[in-house]
Order: C-alpha cells, then structure tokens, then sequence
C-alpha cells in the first residue's frame, strides 16, 4: 500500500457511521472515502453536525465504522480490538477542544499519563516529560495545576501529553476552538512547528477557515455526512467549486460583498459591471488594474479586497466596478494575465 | 457528675471510635469496589455489564432502604455466622459495616459519575485499559469527593451506633440511654452529648480539609 509516492497515513474506504434511532438510523458519515498524506497537515472541515468529528473519531478506534475500513498507518483499525488497538492508539495522539487535561495532576503528571499508561520506566518518563513540556514552551510551569493555566497553556500541556507516545499522527479536535484569537495563533504555529520538525502527520478537524488557511496543506470539506471537496488547500482558496467551500471561504478571504455594494446590484441590470478578480501565485503581486487603465483606457474603480497568505504562497481577491461597455475587454485582457474573474452583477 | 463516671465515659468513646473505624474500614473495602463497579458497568460504559449492573444496584436499594435498627435486629442470625456472636461490641460492627458499604457504594458512584467524560475519552486515545482508566483517572480525579463522601458516611456511622445497644453493643449512646436516660443522670447524657459533637466535628473538619487539598480543579490563591 505504500507504492504510491506521496503514501497516504490514513485512508479512508466507503467509510459508513450510522446511529441506530427510533424510526430508523441516522447517517453520521456517508461512503466517506479520503487519504491522508503522510507527513502533511490535513484540515477537514464543516459546520457542527457535518459528521467531522465522527470521521476523526473512526482513526484510533473511539469510533467504530458501520461499514468501510480504516487504515492508519498501514494498519486496519475497523477490525482492531483490545491489545492490538491500544497499541495502535499509542502511535496516535490526540487533543481536544476542552483539552481534557485531569484537574488532579500537575501539568508534569498530566504529560507523564500516556506514558504510565505506556508501561515505561520512571526515570525514562521523567527524562522524556521535561523534553516535552520544553518542547512546548511551559518549563516554568510543569507544576502548576491546569486550573492555574491560560486556555492556550493547557492546550499546550494537552499537545505535549499527545507526542509522549511519539506518535506518528496527531489527531485535533477543534483544538483552537475555545481559544481567543492571539492564543489560536501561538497553538496553530505550534503545530505547524511539530509538524515540521517531528515530520508528525496532523489530521485536524475545525469550522473555522482561518485554521485551515493557516496552517494545513489539504482540506477536506464536509457536508451532512459526505466529502464534498477536497484537495490542496492553496487550489480550494483559489477556486473553490462547492456552495458550501464558498460559504466557508466568504468569511476569510474578503469576498464577501459589503452592503452597500450588494444592494446596488440589481437582477437584469445594465450598468457598470462589479466584477470579481481572483490573484493567486505570481500573479497576485503584478499591477494588473494600473495596466488595465493605461493600455485599455478602461477605468475600473476599487471597491474592496484583500491579500493574504495560504500555504505559503500569496493569494488576492479584488472587487472592481468597470462600464458595462468595457467588461468584455476587460476579462479578456484579465485571463491573458492568468487571472480569474468572476461578474458578480451590474448596478442597476 | 461524679469522678467514677469518667473511665466510663472514655471507655465508651474508645467502644464507639472502635465500632465506627472498625465498620468504616470494611466498610470502604467493600463499597468503593462496588461503587466503582456501579459506576462503569451500564450498558456503553467501560466495564458494560447491564444485568449485574441493575443486580448490584437493586441489592444496594434494599439494603439501604431498611431502617438501620431494623437491620441490626433482622440480621442477628448472620452476625452470629460472622462475629461468632449476636451480643456485643464487635458483633455490632456487622450491622454497621452492612449499613455502611452500600451508603459508600453510591458516594463513590456519585463521585465518580462526576468526572468529566471527556477524560476516560483522553485516556481510551491514549490507549489506557479499562483498569488504568479506573486507577489512573477516574479514581484520582473522584478522590477529593469520595474523601468528602467518606466522611458524611463517618459521621452517619457515629449516629448508627448509637443505635447498636439494643443488640449489647456498648459505646456512647448505649451509655447515654443506661445512665443519661434509665438511670436518670442528665449530666450523663449531656455528657455523652458534648462528646458526639465533638468527634463529629472532628470527622468533618479533618474531612474537608483532606479533600481540600486533593482539590486541585479549582484555582485556589496561592499569590499567584
């Protein structure tokens, strides 16, 4: 299984997860098939009952698929029991939305628990313990309770906890959801460190775009049980197909329009164009609206965007109002520049 | 009161701390296992067991719905099997430890159904059986409440024993009823009185101030 080239660390097969109800079963997850690259951070997401946190859920076994199979780390976690799925749970962390850290242990004890639980020696632990909670920033602290912690400490502790094992995939579970933006930042270059430096595969699940445009290489997106995109996240951002990829991108990449455009455009209407022109890769950073001026003579008026980073590389969006009579022309000369557009209307 | 009632009233208090801490220990070894049992073992649960589940907590009803003076005089045919006899100190600690188990079943029941689900999921994550989960989380993170159950259950048992005169098990209130109230000694009585307060008060002072600090879920003051 592991001839392709970039081999996935889970795969997921016609995956199925019903709950069995009264009148019958509700489909949590629905023929979900996807690969998840080893070595990469792969964000799924979607909004609350989407069926995520199930698919997550299925990958070390907390959750059992009705129908479909589950391969993580070459190994069929569908038909894992007891000895043979704990172990297989020791080569996969995971943190929580809640951290779930225990009130009664230090953070020290806390990161010491998989590894007690592991078996291992007490002088190993300890030795691996102070690596850890140096790993994640919180040496001054190992003593403290988690009560005495900020919500991004124990989210740190919680991340130290899950790489005791030295697991070779990290499962997150709306890790960054309870967290204040700042504190959502310092965790999220947290893992995009660990991932980086332990080669660790991250499979994170959120609903928020942000997440997934910060830090992951690949998303999924999920709707009523199923996958309804998925691929690089830098190409999703880019040119997104799904309805639902578009809702979930209108809040972070400033394509949403603002009112006082939005109710100017009238259905039918024939005057000045509002066009919408995507910038993506190299693009993103030639003077495209200048040159439309000065070689096509067409005046295009600003009326919002936004430029930012995905996946490392530069992406843009800019809302221009150009006469009715210039469109054409104008998207042509556009797409000769590699340049997405879209008419999002005509002002009445 | 006379100086001649003093060696008795210390030798019942001795007789009563004898019966409570006698019934309390057996008491804990039988109830904490069966309420940790009570616990975990509903249909889903970590040890799923449904049937003995419903069993268990049926015979935990029963034996808690019987007033205790009615148990201690019901049962005296098994505590003759047990104590070798029916009469006496030590054989009203089985009646008190009867009493007392199924009471420390639910407390630690109760405590433990308290712990947060979210932590047997981290520790099912991270690979723990059933039994670690039981001794590495469930147990330590119920502790301080067990500890504060224990000691409500300490303190019942003071009261119950002052029930067990009627069986010849002695102590302070099997005092308190012979002199205070047959031979009409009032101070006697208030004696006795003053001396229950007083271990009460002990018991649940010490208590609170044990789960206090095996309480670390709440942030407490430390000049932080």
């Amino acid at each position: 299984m592991d001839t392709t080239p970039s081999h996935a660390a889970i795969t997921f097969r016609e995956v199925s997860k019903t709950w069995p109800q009264r009148g019958g079963a509700v489909a949590a997850l629905d023929r979900v098939s996807l690969d998840v690259q080893a070595g990469g951070i792969t964000g799924v997401i979607g909004r609350s009952g989407a069926g995520k946190s199930t698919l997550l859920r299925l990958v070390n076994g907390l959750e059992r698929a009705s129908a479909g199979r589950v391969e993580v780390l070459g190994r069929d976690v569908t038909t894992a029991r007891g000895r043979e799925l704990r172990s297989l749970r020791r080569d996969v962390g995971m943190i929580f939305q809640h951290f779930n850290l225990l009130a009664n242990r230090t953070v020290r004890g806390n990161v010491a628990l998989p590894l007690e639980i592991a078996g291992v020696a007490r002088p190993e632990i300890d030795r691996r313990v102070a690596r850890l909670i140096d790993l994640v920033g919180l040496g001054a602290l190992a003593d403290r309770y988690p009560a005495q912690l900020s919500g991004g400490q124990k989210q740190r502790v919680g991340i130290a906890r899950a790489l005791a094992t030295e697991p070779k995939v990290l499962l997150s579970d709306e890790a960054t959801s309870a967290l204040d933006p700042e504190t959502t930042q310092a965790v999220l270059a947290l893992l995009r460190d660990i991932n980086r430096e332990l080669g660790l595969t991250i499979l994170l699940i959120t609903h928020e775009m942000a997440v997934v445009r910060d830090i992951c290489h690949h998303v999924a997106v999920m709707e009523a049980g199923r996958i309804v995109e998925t691929g690089e996240t830098y190409d999703i951002f880019a040119n997104p197909q799904d309805p639902v990829t578009r809702s979930f991108l209108s809040g972070v990449t400033g394509t949403v329009l603002p009112g006082f455009i939005a109710r100017r455009i009238v259905p039918g209407g024939d005057g000045p164009a509002i066009l919408r022109i995507t910038f993506a890769g190299d693009s993103a950073t030639h003077p495209v609206l200048s040159r439309l001026g000065a070689e096509l003579g067409i005046d295009a008026s600003i009326l919002g965007g936004s430029i930012e980073e995905i996946d490392g590389r530069p992406f843009g969006n800019l809302t221009v109002q150009v006469p009715a009579d210039a469109l054409p022309r104008a998207q042509e000369y556009l797409h000769a520049h590699d340049l997405r557009t879209e008419v999002l209307g005509h002002v009445g | 009161m006379s100086a001649n009632l003093i060696p008795i009233l210390w030798e019942a208090t001795l007789q009563t701390i004898y019966m409570v801490v006698v019934s309390g220990l057996i008491g804990t070894v039988l109830g904490l296992p069966l309420g940790v049992f009570l616990a975990t073992s509903k249909r889903g649960e970590l040890l799923s067991a449904p049937a003995v589940n419903a069993a268990l907590g049926l015979v935990v009803n029963a034996l808690r719905s019987i007033p205790f003076i009615i148990l201690v005089v019901a049962i005296i045919p098994f505590t003759r099997m047990i104590a070798g006899t029916s009469i006496g100190t030590t054989a009203a600690i089985v009646p008190l430890t009867l009493a007392a188990a199924p009471f420390i079943a639910r407390i630690v029941e109760t405590a433990i159904r308290e712990v947060e689900g979210g932590l047997i999921e981290a520790a099912r994550a991270m690979g723990a059986t059933p039994g670690q989960i039981i001794t590495k989380v469930l147990l330590p993170e119920a502790l301080p409440g067990i500890v504060l159950g224990l000691t409500l259950a300490i303190v019942s048992l003071i009261g119950y024993s002052a029930m067990v005169g009627a069986v010849g098990g002695e102590g302070l209130g099997d005092l308190g009823i012979r002199y205070g109230y047959q031979r009409f000694m009032p101070d006697v009585m208030l004696a006795v009185v003053v001396i229950l307060i007083v271990l009460v008060q002990a018991v649940q002072s010490f208590g609170e101030w044990i789960a206090r600090r095996l309480d670390h879920r709440a942030a407490k003051d430390r000049g932080l």
